[in-house]
């Protein structure tokens, strides 16, 4: 292919022709860049925006004034509060009990070779394409069942188990880069296998860890899916769900939706910040946004 | 955000590897050394226990689920069976001869593979020439961009969801203003509603799906372009090949494990679209906006049929299957799974 178009770029007249295109795609970079921020902007600008700029045929994209109004409605929503709450109980203790699990399976496939290793990471990745809502019927019924509808641990068992298979993933990574050597060397030098587990590995394997870890709070905090049918009893929403309770049949509160919306991405997004280079990674086990 | 960070946890998207830089990707040979032999027999039980509750785990929230809608596909499990005394009938194959045979569920199959087609080929096409650009921009454009793309990429999808709902508003959403200011045309944009026609609504669904998934794909994308050998493409340049030589016959073979491994998580992912299209239609989705999962979901959960919506579900996990094995076998192949 490219030996019918010769020679119309020899090296030297590359140099001044880089610098001009360079100018050119730094433009174009800086376009892209506003439009990808564009949606973000425009949640933070609605929600700091007044109400009477909101409900107008005529939206200006940079605000006249700016005030908390939104933001005053949005914590004053119903059940604001305990919606946090039950965010942060649901998703923390899914999010404990889910890297414990891992972190043993993760050690497990990374250190030793066993029968059935292969299978299980190929299980595990398997298990994160199946469609959520082909799991949502079953674990509907099955949680109907046993009493699980409106109560936190059903929800909890859901998210601890669908963060388990691409953490377990991701820590073993991070296992499988920490030299045996250092293990096989603190057991010669007489720490029992958890002892050197305490002392070399763990505190190697720490930052991998927290990782994993803020990538599983962030899915388990995002999602809203399972929590909209499994939990229906408002005291009990989590934030996700509580969301929705700004769309009424009068219409939707844009601006206390925004604001609320800016208040629950706040975590999120510092967390997401933390653990960025990482997300590539954790993202491609398939676990998160589909 | 470079090519060393993204190895560091081993990612079933392998970036890929170049001999000459062997110091950025921790290679088998060193990982997979003399370890099998060490192990004493003592501890050979050991693994298994510290697999245990994974394994407990994921089958009882991931297998067992699966092989329960596989039984109830196979039964007709009425509500009132739902809330107890037993007896769930027997049905054989009529639930997929039902749903084979009806022509609406034609129309939501091919409704969901031309919606994956497009929000696919997007998606990639621009997130690779995102990529493609961030390697000819200075370093603070590129961080700036960076920036951009990670603010876009950690909004929570119900957030993002929300503001794309708030955008397309009929009454005071940006989009009108903005096409009723350019056109000049206000009668024609103002008020107009985007979901009215399913294809300008799902125009709008795109654009939210494909916003959402660009910034996984570039910065993907880029760890693997910079994995190119810089020589290579200046030796090509200097012996005459055009920018599409270089591009066709040095970049492209190396990052094309790495593309066809997103392209294929993306046809996954992109097939399986849930959350926009319910979200933007406010958790009702009319029948002209369901795809495979919202068609099983409202089955299942509005007409209250579980097993119609189990065994479209389980045709869905079928028709994907394929992608899936196809995916693992890419993985295998590069030795991800070892």
């Amino acid at each position: 292919m490219s030996a019918s178009t010769p020679t119309n770029a020899p090296a030297q007249v590359l140099r001044p022709d880089r610098k001009r295109n360079r100018l050119g795609y730094n433009i174009l970079a800086l376009v892209t860049a506003a439009i990808m921020a564009f949606p973000v902007y425009w949640l933070i600008v609605s929600s700091l925006r007044p109400n009477h700029e909101i409900r107008s045929y005529d939206q200006t994209l940079w605000p006249s004034s700016l005030t908390f109004d939104n933001f005053a409605r949005a914590v004053k929503q119903d059940n604001f509060a305990t919606a946090i709450q039950s965010s942060l109980i649901v998703s923390v203790t899914a999010v404990v009990g889910g890297m414990i699990i891992a972190t043993l399976a993760a050690l497990a496939i990374g250190r030793f070779r066993f029968f059935g290793r292969k299978a299980l990471m190929m299980i595990m990745i398997l298990v994160q394409m199946l469609p959520p809502t082909a799991m949502l019927i079953p674990i509907y019924l099955q949680l109907n069942a046993l009493g699980g509808i409106d109560e936190y641990w059903g929800l909890i068992v859901v998210y601890l188990v669908s963060t388990l298979p691409f953490a377990t993933i991701m820590i073993r990574g991070f296992v499988i880069n920490i030299p045996v050597e250092l293990e096989e060397s603190a057991m010669v030098d007489g720490c029992t296998r958890m002892g050197a587990f305490r002392r070399v590995i763990f505190p190697l394997l720490a930052p991998g860890l927290a990782a994993a870890s803020i990538f599983a709070l962030v899915n388990a905090w995002n999602e809203y899916l399972f929590a909209y049918i499994l939990i229906n009893d408002n005291s009990k929403y989590t934030l996700n769900v509580w969301l929705m309770t700004f769309t009424t049949e009068r219409g939707t509160d844009y601006g206390a939706l925004m604001a609320a919306s800016t208040l629950i991405s706040i975590p999120v997004v510092i967390f997401f910040m933390i653990i960025q280079g990482k997300m590539a990674t954790g993202l491609t086990s398939g676990a998160v946004k589909g | 955000m470079t090519a060393a960070d993204t190895q560091a946890a081993g990612p079933p998207v392998p970036v890929p590897r170049v001999p000459e830089k062997t110091g950025t990707s921790p290679s088998k040979q060193e990982t997979a050394g003399p370890r099998p032999k060490k192990r004493r027999k003592k501890g050979e039980l050991l693994p298994y226990f510290l697999i245990l509750p994974a394994i407990l785990a994921i089958a009882a929230v991931y297998v067992y689920p699966l092989i329960k809608t596989v039984i109830m596909s196979f039964q007709d499990l009425g509500r009132a069976a739902l809330w107890g005394n037993g007896e769930t009938p027997w049905v054989g194959f009529e639930q997929f001869t039902n749903i084979l045979g009806d022509p609406e569920f034609w129309s939501v199959v091919g409704r969901t593979v031309v919606f994956m087609t497009v929000c696919v080929v997007l998606t990639m096409g621009i997130g690779l020439l995102i990529a493609l650009m961030m390697l000819r921009l200075s370093t603070w454009v590129r961080l700036v961009l960076t920036v951009a793309l990670i603010a876009a990429w950690s909004m929570p999808l119900m957030v993002a969801a929300s503001v794309f709902r708030w955008l397309s508003d009929s009454d005071y959403g940006l989009i009108n203003t903005l096409l009723a200011d350019l056109t000049g045309n206000e009668d024609r944009w103002l008020g107009h509603n985007w979901f009215l026609n399913p294809w300008q609504g799902f125009g709008i669904i795109t654009l939210l799906v494909v916003w959402g998934a660009i910034p996984f794909v570039v910065i993907t994308m880029y760890a693997a372009l910079t994995q190119v050998p810089k020589e290579l493409e200046e030796a090509a340049s200097l012996d005459g090949a055009s920018a599409f030589g270089v591009y066709r016959f040095v970049t492209w073979p190396v990052i094309k494990p790495v593309f066809t491994m997103v392209a294929t998580l993306s046809v996954i992912w992109d097939f399986n679209v849930f959350g926009q299209i319910w979200l933007l239609r406010g958790n009702k989705p009319e029948p002209d906006y369901e795809t495979l999962g919202l068609y099983s979901f409202s089955k299942a959960f509005e007409s209250t049929s579980f097993s119609q919506g189990s065994a479209i579900a389980l045709i869905t996990v079928l028709m994907l299957s394929g992608v899936a094995v196809y995916y693992l076998r890419q993985l295998i192949k590069t030795g991800e799974v070892e």
